[in-house]
């Protein structure tokens, strides 16, 4: 938000301000760090999508909405900090983005009785509400991105990539490396040859795996990347001139901040995703009207529409819904951290919900159960298109293959109850 | 010709040019260390401050925007200009001649004489520093760079060595500019500090401070002009490395790959940054092409240092470092 | 005139080679423990623990040992981020190996693993001096974070590739994991600080110490006069390995309960406790707490100040932090470049005198 930061030292330091009563949410952003180029438009939209509900509809079911933002620069101990200074102010969702926090929130969350949202990342066996009671993952996960990219595999191969290569360039830590036990069994089940290339944080340097790409001639390659691995290894697809329709990135390498640096050539890359993509969505201009010309923007305004801002919204009007399931669900308009897991555990998201705020066809329409916190695993895949500058949905949502993904699914959560000793339940 | 020997060719001859890039990185921390005995930690954001600065030149960027809008409630962002690369990068020298003047009159005109260990800390603080203040003046996002230098795969080598070996070599344009940028600036700091009055000053303060006070050699000046030399040299590796992958945080961690090369060819030799680079670029390829598969891959990190501590081992000063004289 | 010697008699040996001869350095160092053991339990809660006390004690145990190698031993090592990770995840293979033995046990079993690390990538240091020492043991930081990302029996197979603290608790009390009492985990920590600094104070006092600092004031002429260098800086290295993987396992298992070892491990940790000891001062038992504290929660302070007191926006703040700790780290090395330690010493030496002036 922008404050006069001289008002808001002046204010501060009078007296503090009575509590309003208001639903709060906290944005664990890192608008610093290695990765802050991505951080940011995920930050702003959060908030961007709060403050248009308190400008333009006057908060949620008559709340205001209240966005506690806390600076975790991507390490884990500041997102602890954050997350231990925020927890005594009532927020009922925490979404942390980054798959090391999310390991370290769900035991403490879990024991403080918050929800924690990880939507398209983190632990992905948290779908199974059984052992993991209060984290969901909806509307997709790792696994489930892994399978749909081979099922956009198959759909552009009439069904059968058998005989086929299949490389896959992922980020050498536990978020690059989520991918590779689905690929493993679904290349037994497909019959394609699947060969790995990690990449060193922070990935700066590509050549030895894009030579190595050069000289095997993979047929595709898929990339589980973040930060400047992104563009570095963009940039390296165009230098050795792969063919870059053949080059598919799970949803986190597919923003504008990884594709502009390569410059037109970038023409063509895919990526996966599990919500719309683009500016043209109604929603956008009310944010634009209510938002950025009254000068409320979090940032400086020229994210709106870009894959990233469009996330943050998303996950911003996946908590507020929540909040409003949980006010019908209970009656009363302040509802607490427990209402909160219950609405999340009940929530629905349909199409006509989404195109009544304004986000026709912008996701998947999902329902959540005790057992299915994580939807339904519904992914689609974009298109950069270098000319005019934009990603282009080339594919409608398709399940990702549940035959593999939910006994994979099953087998770890599992073994996180025995680790944990938690007995699966649904109450 | 057996596709691996084929393969291994190719691989060392991008290793050489990946040895460049890391040498162009190293050679900034030799010039400090050579002239003053510090070695700089704030190199690689030294590069990043300068690649940032340039974008933000060229693009017209109105520095310190984010706090500016954020204390008087405005929405400025850009001057509204686009400067050519070339007056771009005259300015970003002159930001760097005075970062330069600034560090060495705030910073080290204080600690003169002091442990190596103790100036090594106050870089730290002046990167910390440095970090903060790039990232208040020009944003923290990601920049793109452009001054119009070539990127891809170089079609004449491709064809060349199809006709030849069947196999067309991978060599990347920007590789090829970069190393001829660096051997030509390699060239010039090795003639000037053989063959001009200020580089002869530059030794002799490298040698023995008192020394050099006692003919009348201006320490001050040495060490601005050290630093602007560092700067320069910052400023061009940021260019290049900004180039592949754009302006972000983690250019500053190019200091790190630098830092086996320091470890090869000597702390204060300039032919020693350049040969020590090639080394570890060429060693740290072939080893992930012979025998990262077998291990798991992404052995790049760690080897250089393996590499460059097995050398040590044998041989403490480095390759052309001086022989470390202990007097007891 | 009441920080003096006079008036304090010795009838002992015992009495006479104590560590804090001055009566008024002991009542205060009681007084600190006192506070510490039996009056922050009571009043600590999950902030205070999370953000505060607990990475200040692991970090200030961290610096501990690194400052055996760093500061009396005259060995500069980077390698501080992969010994944690050594530490971290010796102690979860013997947590989920073992289930039954106590955490205490297993931490410094952990401890002695690392120990033995250390030593193996100490050998170096043998023939490499100085700063190249210091690059030299990246190679072991590198290849150590590597190591654990590569090897999956490291992580028990996990899919993930994460570790994650099992629960474990000692005499009734919980201490792992997030149902925990902050008190408990309190005092485990203060604990294994306190054990540390104590062991630390008492080797560095002792002949064991002397040859350490005769090895880092000039190595060839300590040879000479019979101090082994092979044994010293192996000592060095074994000791200091010892401590920081205690400081690592305790990281792991009872503060962040869940590790990747690439982002938490990684140089940023090696860098951030050698900092912490310069700050602090070198060779210093002191200077290791005050760097940890400086470090620790420095930053803290000014995101409360900058974000919490004044509202400013987080990432300005974040950037105004940044700058703020770097100037306020060359102001320090400007005034005192040897460290807070060197300042405590210098306002006791005045503290001695007082009131008189000379």
């Amino acid at each position: 938000m922008k404050y006069k930061l001289l008002t808001a030292t002046v204010a501060g330091v009078m007296a503090a301000m009575p509590a309003l009563a208001e639903l709060t949410f906290s944005s664990l952003s890192y608008r610093t760090g290695a990765y802050a180029s991505n951080g940011i438009p995920l930050a702003d939209g959060y908030a961007d999508y709060m403050t248009l509900l308190n400008e333009r509809d006057g908060g949620i079911g008559g709340e205001l909405t209240r966005v506690i933002e806390c600076e975790t620069a991507y390490n884990t101990e500041k997102g602890v900090e954050c997350y231990e200074a925020t927890k005594g102010e009532g927020v009922l969702v925490y979404e942390p983005y980054s798959t090391g926090m999310t390991y370290q929130l769900i035991p403490k969350t879990a024991a403080d009785g918050i929800a924690l949202h990880t939507g398209g990342y983190g632990r992905t066996s948290a779908k199974n509400g059984e052992v993991f009671r209060n984290v969901f993952n909806y509307p997709a996960n790792y696994w489930d991105g892994a399978s749909g990219a081979i099922n956009h595999l198959l759909d552009i191969n009439g069904n059968d990539i058998k005989g086929k290569k299949v490389a896959l360039v992922y980020h050498n830590s536990a978020y690059g490396k989520e991918p590779i036990r689905t690929l493993e069994v679904l290349s037994e089940k497909h019959g394609y040859e699947l060969s790995l290339l990690p990449v060193d944080h922070p990935g700066q340097e590509q050549k030895s795996q894009w030579l190595q790409i050069r000289r095997d001639k993979p047929d595709y390659v898929l990339m589980w990347g973040w930060g400047v691995m992104n563009q570095v290894a963009i940039q390296e697809a165009v230098n050795i001139r792969f063919p870059m329709e053949n080059f598919i990135g799970i949803w986190w390498s597919g923003s504008e901040n990884d594709v502009l640096p390569a410059g037109p050539k970038a023409n063509g890359y895919k990526s996966l995703t599990f919500h719309g993509v683009g500016s043209d969505f109604a929603v956008l201009d009310d944010i634009k009207k209510y938002v950025v010309d009254t000068g409320k923007a979090a940032g400086a305004g020229d994210q709106v529409g870009t894959v990233l801002y469009n996330r943050g919204l998303y996950m911003a009007m996946l908590h507020a819904e929540a909040a409003r399931t949980a006010q019908d669900m209970t009656g009363k308009s302040a509802v607490s951290q427990g209402d909160m897991i219950k609405a999340m555990e009940a929530f629905e998201m349909t199409e006509e919900k989404m195109a009544g705020l304004g986000l026709a066809n912008f996701g998947p329409s999902f329902k959540v159960t005790c057992q299915n916190h994580g939807g339904d695993g519904l992914v689609g895949v974009a298109q950069w298109d270098a000319g005019a500058g934009k990603w282009s949905m080339i594919s409608d949502y398709k399940q990702s293959d549940q035959s593999v993904v939910a006994k994979l699914i099953a087998e770890d959560s599992a073994a996180y109850a025995a680790e944990n000793n938690i007995t699966p339940n649904c109450n | 010709m057996p596709d691996q020997l084929i393969y291994a060719m190719e691989v060392f001859l991008n290793g050489l040019m990946a040895g460049v890039l890391y040498a162009l990185v190293a050679l900034g921390f030799v010039l400090i260390y050579k002239a003053s005995g510090i070695f700089n930690y704030a190199q690689g954001v030294m590069a990043l401050f300068a690649a940032m600065t340039l974008v933000g030149v060229m693009e017209g960027q109105i520095p310190f925007a984010h706090l500016i809008n954020a204390i008087l409630g405005t929405e400025i962002h850009h001057f509204g200009w686009h400067l050519p690369a070339l007056l771009g990068i005259l300015l970003t020298m002159i930001v760097m001649v005075i970062l330069a003047w600034l560090v060495q009159r705030i910073i080290f005109k204080h600690l003169v004489g002091q442990e190596p260990i103790i100036l090594f800390m106050a870089t730290i603080g002046l990167a910390y520093f440095m970090e903060g203040l790039g990232d208040m003046m020009w944003g923290a996002n990601i920049k793109k760079l452009d001054v119009g230098l070539p990127q891809g795969i170089n079609l004449w080598i491709d064809e060349t060595t199809y006709n030849i070996f069947d196999y067309g070599f991978f060599i990347d344009n920007l590789d090829i500019v970069a190393s001829i940028i660096a051997a030509i600036l390699v060239g010039v700091l090795v003639m000037f500090a053989q063959y001009t009055k200020e580089g002869r000053a530059m030794r002799a303060v490298a040698d023995d401070h008192q020394a050099a006070l006692s003919v009348g050699v201006s320490l001050n000046f040495i060490w601005i002009m050290v630093w602007s030399v560092a700067g320069f040299v910052a400023l061009v590796a940021g260019i290049m490395w900004g180039t592949k992958s754009g302006v972000q945080f983690s250019l500053s961690l190019i200091a790190l790959k630098a830092l086996p090369v320091l470890m090869l060819g000597g702390f204060t030799s300039i032919p020693g940054a350049i040969v020590g680079g090639l080394i570890i670029g060429v060693g740290e390829k072939l080893f992930e092409f012979l025998v990262g598969p077998l291990i798991g891959g992404a052995t790049e990190n760690w080897f250089a240092y393996v590499l460059a501590l097995l050398l040590l081992v044998f041989r403490p000063q480095g390759l052309f470092g001086e022989k470390i004289i202990e007097r007891v | 005139m009441f920080y003096r010697e006079a008036g304090d008699f010795s009838t002992t040996y015992r009495e006479d080679s104590q560590t804090f001869p001055i009566k008024f350095d002991r009542y205060r160092y009681y007084a600190v423990l006192v506070f510490a053991f039996a009056v922050v339990p009571f009043i600590i809660n999950d902030y205070w623990l999370n953000a505060i006390f607990l990475p200040f004690l692991i970090y200030s145990i961290a610096a501990i040992g690194l400052n055996i190698l760093t500061g009396y031993c005259g060995q500069v090592s980077l390698g501080t981020g992969g010994f944690m990770a050594v530490g971290a995840y010796a102690v979860y293979k013997l947590m989920t190996a073992f289930p039954d033995i106590n955490i205490i046990v297993h931490v410094i079993l952990a401890g002695g693993v690392t120990a033995l690390v250390g030593v193996i990538f100490g050998l170096p240091s043998l023939r490499i001096k100085g700063f190249y020492l210091a690059v030299a043991t990246l190679a072991a930081q590198f290849f150590l974070v590597w190591l654990f990302n590569r090897v999956p029996w490291f992580y028990n197979y996990s899919a993930s590739g994460q570790i994650t603290s099992p629960e474990r608790e000692f005499l009734g009390v919980t201490l792992t994991g997030a149902t925990s009492e902050p008190w408990a985990v309190y005092l485990l920590c203060l604990v294994f600080a306190t054990v540390s600094a104590l062991i630390a104070r008492n080797l560095t006092r002792g002949a064991m110490g002397r040859r350490w600092m005769a090895i880092r004031d000039m190595d060839i002429a300590a040879e000479i006069i019979g101090v082994n260098p092979l044994s010293a800086k192996l000592s060095a290295f074994a000791i200091s390995s010892f401590f920081v993987g205690v400081s690592g396992a305790l990281f792991f298992s009872v503060y962040l309960g869940a590790v990747e070892v690439g982002e938490v491990f990684g140089i940023n940790k090696s860098f951030l406790v050698l900092f912490m000891i310069i700050i602090g001062g070198l060779g210093s038992i002191f200077g290791s707490f005050a760097g940890a504290a400086f470090l620790v929660l420095l930053p803290v302070l000014l995101k409360n100040v900058l974000v919490g007191g004044f509202g400013w926006p987080t990432d300005l703040a974040a950037h105004l932090e940044f700058m703020i700790v770097g100037g306020l780290i060359v102001v320090f090395l400007i005034a005192e470049p040897h460290g807070i330690a060197q300042l405590w010493r210098v306002a006791k030496e005045k503290l001695r005198l007082w009131p008189f002036p000379h």
